[in-house]
């Protein structure tokens, strides 16, 4: 994994002095007393964290956070005050006029949260002025805006006008306008808050997909928990200007940096974060399918569990063995292969618990998890899967996580 | 001989170093009572710049004054040649595209009623003049909004010129008008702009400062150069406003074609002031609702061509 964009020691200030403030920082005050002493306000505070090329990292934080600050520096609508942003190892903040324009055509482009969209212009004509405005041909620019507006399902629309579209489909034209002009990076400041629950969900998914198959690195902003941790591959948490934690949305809600970050997280629907992999027991007991019935009461036996999953040679899962059939098995005189039940239900480690919980109501046996290879990596009991849903039970459930 | 301020003051220390305080007493409350002698003649600087103004740079007001009064009549004699019944068809059409049929109709029964006042020539005199006026009032006026929009220097500097050319009487305008271009329509031309110059301009600014802040950073976002999102963004963003100020510019214009006619400037303005003279009511009715009528129509018109471009502005 490359790293993309370093940020270092960011810090943007509001004031008639900017830069006088930055000693403050650097000894440590805090935006109060900054405020106080010198009348500025205090927009990013020290900011420092890398982003990796491909993936999708969300800066969550409530409004006034410095979250839209932070993201208004990656492509210096805000210049920062102090600090440095590293695009591919290029300075921005030390960047010419032209060389910025370079920067904003050819690598970064930007969605808005009300999309910032030109009512006077065209869906089309939205969607090709990144391309317009570096002179490209028209019959060029046309194609490839055509290709963008279909990319996020607006066909037909072409000559319809913004105001003619719901806040859905605008932002869709948002994206478009910013995918046309083939960034390494898009900025997305909180472009699905202005949208409703539903519509908003349906852009999640869709903004998921594209990415799968465009791989850009995406900066997204939003004051969603559920959001951030749906969507987000990373997840960096602010507050009053500080990054208070960046990690990924499991590790932050396994270990929250602090009480402000824990209460943020507290309302958060853990069912659909957590993963079966996470609450998941790595199997100590396994029978192999050539092992006889004996073998596999010894198994349960001495692990103290009423049934067994079979696993053949490459660790594929047979079945499983409960107890009692092996008992009665051995007494009318059958083979393992006889008495193994095969209605088990079979997960993958990367399905979320939320999806798990109809599967567990329904099997009556442990749930048996695989990876992609279709090997078994553990098993789930079925009160798991209810428990992993409450917080406390996620932190004691670790234990099981190897 | 020293200022009369002076010599009081001179005369007030003499009578309390003399012990005569009683005079200076008295003296003192006199001061209080009517204002002091101390006088201060602005109008004669402003007298003296006019007149060196007009000296000095003679050739550029010649220059003015020729491009100036050519348009004008270059004007009247394209709207003369034009048949009537082709002009009212041409109101018609302009009403009833940009407001109704019903409108459309309307307009051009007032301007075939003005013909039959007789003031057919007249009418034409006076819309080449506005039209004239309006088109310098917009040469200049779009681009010192947005100057003032983008530096708050030009707009401190502008604010309280505008408020002055607000409110100073649109009489007082005429005179330096008279010494530069003599009687006639250009100093009509130049006292119209004084006075309708300001709408432009201020709503060119708020337009500009109005466009929504995000639509303006994702023209940045894109790279544009300040121009490009000056032309491709701004001004379409802004034209609705803009085109409510060049409403107002136009019809403040029309407002001035009275007051105009006092230093020469003819069409209906100049039959109104005819009738003054004479006591005329007929004629005064008749040229001062013409002049309601060319108001109604001309408000009309550009009311409608900027609820259009609302819409369709800059669109390519």
């Amino acid at each position: 994994m490359t790293v993309q964009i370093q940020v270092k020691n960011v810090s943007k200030i509001f004031g008639s002095k900017p830069k006088s403030a930055i000693p403050l920082i650097k000894k440590g005050l805090s935006k109060e007393e900054i405020l106080k002493k010198t009348n500025h306000t205090v927009g990013v505070y020290d900011a420092t964290f890398d982003i990796n090329k491909g993936e999708v990292f969300v800066i969550m934080g409530l409004s006034g956070s410095g979250k839209s600050t932070l993201i208004r520096c990656f492509n210096l609508l805000n210049k920062p005050t102090d600090g440095s942003i590293l695009l591919d190892g290029q300075d921005i903040t030390k960047c010419s006029r032209d060389e910025l324009k370079k920067v904003r055509q050819e690598k970064i482009a930007m969605v808005f949260q009300h999309f910032g969209l030109f009512s006077h212009r065209t869906i089309l004509a939205n969607v090709e002025y990144g391309l317009e405005i570096r002179n490209v041909p028209k019959e060029k620019r046309r194609e490839i805006a055509q290709q963008n507006i279909e990319t996020v399902g607006l066909k037909g629309y072409e000559d319809k006008y913004p105001d003619e579209l719901s806040g859905g489909m605008q932002q869709r034209v948002g994206l478009a306008r910013a995918l046309t002009n083939n960034p390494d990076i898009l900025l997305m400041d909180e472009p699905f808050s202005a949208l409703d629950p539903l519509i908003r969900r349906e852009m999640q998914l869709e903004l998921l997909d594209i990415q799968e198959r465009l791989q850009k690195t995406i900066i997204f902003i939003t004051h969603d928990v559920n959001e951030a941790f749906r969507i987000g591959d990373r997840v960096a948490v602010m507050k009053d200007g500080h990054v208070e934690q960046v990690g990924t949305p499991e590790e932050i809600i396994a270990n929250p940096a602090n009480e402000y970050i824990s209460d943020f997280i507290k309302d958060i629907d853990r069912s659909k974060v957590f993963q079966a992999s996470h609450i998941m027991t790595k199997p100590n007991a396994l029978v192999s399918s050539k092992d006889g019935l004996n073998v596999a009461i010894k198994e349960m036996r001495e692990n103290g569990i009423s049934s067994v999953f079979v696993v053949d040679r490459s660790r594929r899962i047979q079945g499983i063995v409960t107890i009692d059939d092996a008992i009665q098995g051995i007494k009318e005189k059958k083979s393992l292969s006889d008495v193994i039940r095969e209605d088990i239900t079979i997960v993958n480690e990367e399905e979320y618990i939320n999806d798990l919980i109809p599967k567990a109501l329904e099997s009556s046996f442990p749930l048996a998890v695989v990876n992609e290879d279709n090997k078994l990596v553990g098993y789930i009991l079925r009160v798991h899967v209810l428990s992993g849903l409450t917080s406390d039970d996620v932190n004691e459930s670790e234990e099981y996580v190897y | 001989m020293p200022p009369g301020w002076l010599l009081f003051v001179y005369h007030l220390i003499k009578h309390i170093k003399e012990g005569e305080v009683n005079t200076a007493f008295s003296a003192v409350i006199m001061l209080m009572i009517s204002f002091p002698d101390i006088t201060f003649e602005a109008g004669k600087y402003v007298d003296d710049l006019v007149s060196f103004l007009a000296d000095n740079l003679e050739a550029l007001f010649d220059f003015i004054f020729f491009v100036t009064s050519r348009s004008i009549s270059g004007l009247t004699d394209f709207l003369m040649i034009i048949p009537w019944w082709l002009f009212i068809i041409i109101i018609f059409l302009l009403g009833w595209y940009f407001k109704s049929f019903f409108s459309g109709i309307l307009y051009g029964i007032f301007i075939f009623l003005i013909g039959t006042f007789g003031l057919w020539e007249e009418m034409m005199i006076t819309i080449s003049i506005i039209l004239t006026a309006v088109i310098i009032c917009l040469i200049i006026g779009i681009p010192l909004g947005v100057a003032m929009a983008f530096n708050k220097w030009v707009s401190m500097i502008l604010r309280p010129i505008l408020d002055a050319m607000q409110t100073m009487p649109s009489f007082v305008y005429l005179i330096p008008a008279i010494f530069f271009f003599g009687l006639g329509n250009v100093s009509a031309i130049f006292a119209t702009l004084i006075y309708s110059l300001p709408p432009v301009i201020r709503l060119t600014d708020l337009a500009i400062r109005g466009v929504d802040k995000e639509v303006v950073e994702s023209a940045h976002s894109f790279g544009s150069s300040r121009w490009q999102t000056l032309t491709k963004v701004q001004l379409p963003q802004a034209l609705p406003t803009i085109m409510a100020g060049v409403n107002q510019t136009t019809m403040m214009a029309l407002a001035m074609v009275v007051i105009a006619s006092m230093v020469g400037a003819s069409g209906l303005g100049e039959q109104v002031l005819v009738s003054i003279n004479r006591i005329d009511i007929a004629l005064g009715f008749e040229a001062g609702i013409s002049i309601v009528f060319l108001a109604i129509i001309i408000d009309r018109i550009t009311n409608g061509i900027a609820e259009k471009v609302q819409r369709r502005g800059g669109n390519q």
